[in-house]
């Protein structure tokens, strides 16, 4: 290590220091001025205390928000998470010179923005035309009119199964890399022992892709309680009847088309209290599994 | 009426007759697993690839056809007048039905190429301005030891935990207040570091020995040729996968340059493609077409580095 008289490491970092005093430490502390007051535009602003936390906690477009992100953020947890887990399964072989093709494959609709995902599902998803209600007609014979964003109680669901199409090869590598990186001996050894393919997954495999699997799991989490571009260009706006409403959705349609931008930043705040208490409480739970 | 067709018998077939073969056959149960395997998988890809090949079919066939068939119609009826270019150009119409015709704004007209290369433009330079400073920053953190470098690292971890979304209205505040708005500053400068981009580079720089360093030292390098000659060609797995992840990000943003930016021949694809969509609502192929040249570029860039940027997107998870 070079000692410390030299000025350089100073030089390196300086970049990163003056921006984030501009453009992080300032906007921060003005995201807690921000929340206070009753703003209109940049302009002008009045101190309101927790006025704007109380009217986003009461208003019905906020609770309709966080009930769809929530549903969403549990649906990626137990639908998606353990299908990708499942697919990292399937390819975790040694010798197979097709994995990279497939991995390939399976990573490539993140690629995509969001913002083009929705555009290319929005016409997917129509009614007798669209390729999705078609393959279900084909397959279970049922689906063929059914109008996935324009009925409010379909939008969820089309909306999940977008997220599938885009997340499922992306949180699979991560599992796969994991399951590559498990101990073969171990499982050499359960083999010799006598276990069965079931009782090595859960004593030797899943112990050793636990960190990552965490991981994972909050990291999706925190991703989808910031969802916001995919239904966004998808729906053209919110949905009928704010169906596919997002609590980021609702943030932006606060401060940036109403215009609002003091409850836009307590909204922000409530956003980031969430994804903390969402993500330090999965921590606990996979703590607690540890010690158990 | 409900009959079942072709794909449902191919489907009962393989599942039936794995079973059948695998409790028939039980001395090649290994290879009917690996046959099973790879049909599972075989059909989640085509699932998976299908959105793409749908888009691809889309934006070559004729308004016209554009809705009769889910994939490209039957070779018997290939012809100019079911598949063309009409979507991206058609000459024989004054009206704009076709991509790359002018667009008439308020100001004048403009080119679909203008969104094109605004796009490139900005994803592409915001992704070198990154690298640079988070690569110098990281190398910074790795290599040297220096008063106030801890609390640094935990500033920065700190930093991480906050979502991005929450500084949105503030930075906007910011960004009004300062003279930015409608200017590519608004753009390239708020991210022109990140905290996320300095820890990868930080890890990948504490594998350069020291040696090297000290050897270079020696030699009269000055710390900043160390930085440029040395350590950068050292760490160039990182150095792909970092431009991927910014390129990415940068290319596919939407709500910054949505807010930002009001005059329409300064936009990007993402903001301009989402509003084609109101726009010509009933013109699918214009807008389908913009989208399949949008998701170009990146999965170029993707299928260039694809090697460095799986390694150096799960090395964090793996050794973290």
């Amino acid at each position: 290590m070079k000692k410390l008289t030299s000025r350089a490491p100073w030089f390196f970092i300086s970049p990163y220091l003056i921006l984030t005093v501009f453009f992080f430490i300032y906007p921060f502390l003005d995201a807690i001025f921000l929340a206070f007051h009753q703003t209109n535009g940049p302009k002008s602003k009045i101190f309101v205390g927790w006025k704007n936390f109380a009217f986003v906690l009461s208003d019905s477009d906020f609770h309709t928000a966080f009930w769809n992100t929530t549903i969403y953020a549990l649906a990626s947890l137990c639908l998606q998470l353990p299908l990708s887990l499942g697919l990292a399964l399937l390819l975790n072989s040694k010798k197979d010179r097709l994995k990279e093709v497939f991995r390939l494959i399976l990573f490539s609709p993140h690629l995509v923005g969001q913002v083009f995902v929705g555009i290319i599902f929005s016409l997917l998803f129509m009614p007798r035309h669209g390729l999705f209600n078609r393959f279900l007609q084909k397959m279970i014979f049922w689906g063929l009119d059914q109008e996935w964003l324009s009925n409010p109680s379909l939008v969820m669901p089309a909306l999940i199964i977008v997220s599938m199409w885009m997340y499922v090869g992306f949180n699979m590598i991560y599992f796969l890399a994991a399951l590559q990186n498990v101990d073969q001996e171990l499982t050499e050894a359960a083999l010799i022992d006598g276990a069965n393919s079931w009782q090595r997954f859960w004593a030797v495999t899943v112990p050793a892709i636990k960190p990552v699997a965490i991981f994972v799991v909050i990291m999706s989490t925190i991703g989808s309680y910031q969802l916001f571009e995919m239904p966004y260009s998808m729906l053209q706006g919110y949905g009928p009847k704010d169906a596919g409403l997002t609590i980021v959705g609702y943030l932006y349609r606060t401060a940036f088309e109403t215009g609002d931008l003091g409850t836009g930043a307590a909204i922000g705040w409530i956003l980031a209290l969430i994804i903390f208490v969402f993500s330090m409480a999965q921590m606990a739970i996979a703590r607690s599994v540890e010690t158990e | 009426m409900n009959k079942l067709n072709s794909s449902h018998i191919t489907l009962i077939f393989l599942v039936f007759g794995s079973f059948i073969a695998y409790f028939l056959l039980p001395r090649h149960r290994p290879k009917i697993r690996a046959i099973q395997r790879y049909i599972i998988l075989i059909v989640i890809a085509i699932l998976i690839l299908s959105p793409f090949f749908w888009l691809i079919s889309a934006v070559f066939k004729d308004s016209d056809v554009l809705m009769q068939y889910s994939f490209l119609p039957p070779l018997s009826e290939w012809s100019s007048k079911t598949l063309n270019l009409k979507n991206f150009y058609n000459p024989s119409t004054d009206e704009l039905d076709s991509l790359f015709e002018a667009e008439k704004t308020i100001r004048g007209e403009v080119h679909f190429w203008r969104y094109l290369l605004n796009s490139l433009f900005l994803a592409s330079s915001s992704t070198m301005i990154t690298l640079f400073f988070s690569s110098l920053g990281g190398f910074a953190l790795a290599k040297y030891d220096f008063v106030g470098k801890a609390p640094i690292i935990y500033f920065m971890l700190g930093t991480m935990m906050i979502p991005g979304m929450l500084l949105l209205a503030p930075l906007y505040n910011l960004i009004y207040k300062i003279g930015w708005m409608d200017t590519y500053w608004a753009l390239l400068v708020p991210g022109a570091s990140s905290a996320f981009g300095m820890f990868l580079f930080r890890q990948a720089c504490m594998s350069v020995p020291n040696s090297l360093l000290e050897a270079a030292r020696i030699d009269g390098c000055s710390e900043f040729n160390i930085y440029l000659n040395i350590v950068m060609p050292l760490v160039r797995p990182m150095t792909g996968a970092f431009c991927l992840v910014s390129f990415l990000g940068n290319w596919n943003s939407f709500v910054a340059p949505n807010i930002y930016i009001q005059t329409q021949e300064k936009l990007t694809l993402p903001v301009i493609l989402n509003q084609f969509v109101g726009v010509y609502s009933q013109q699918y192929g214009i807008f389908l077409a913009g989208t399949l040249i949008a998701i170009i570029p990146p999965a170029i860039l993707f299928f260039a580095l694809q090697r460095e940027f799986i390694s150096g997107l799960t090395s964090g998870a793996i050794k973290g």
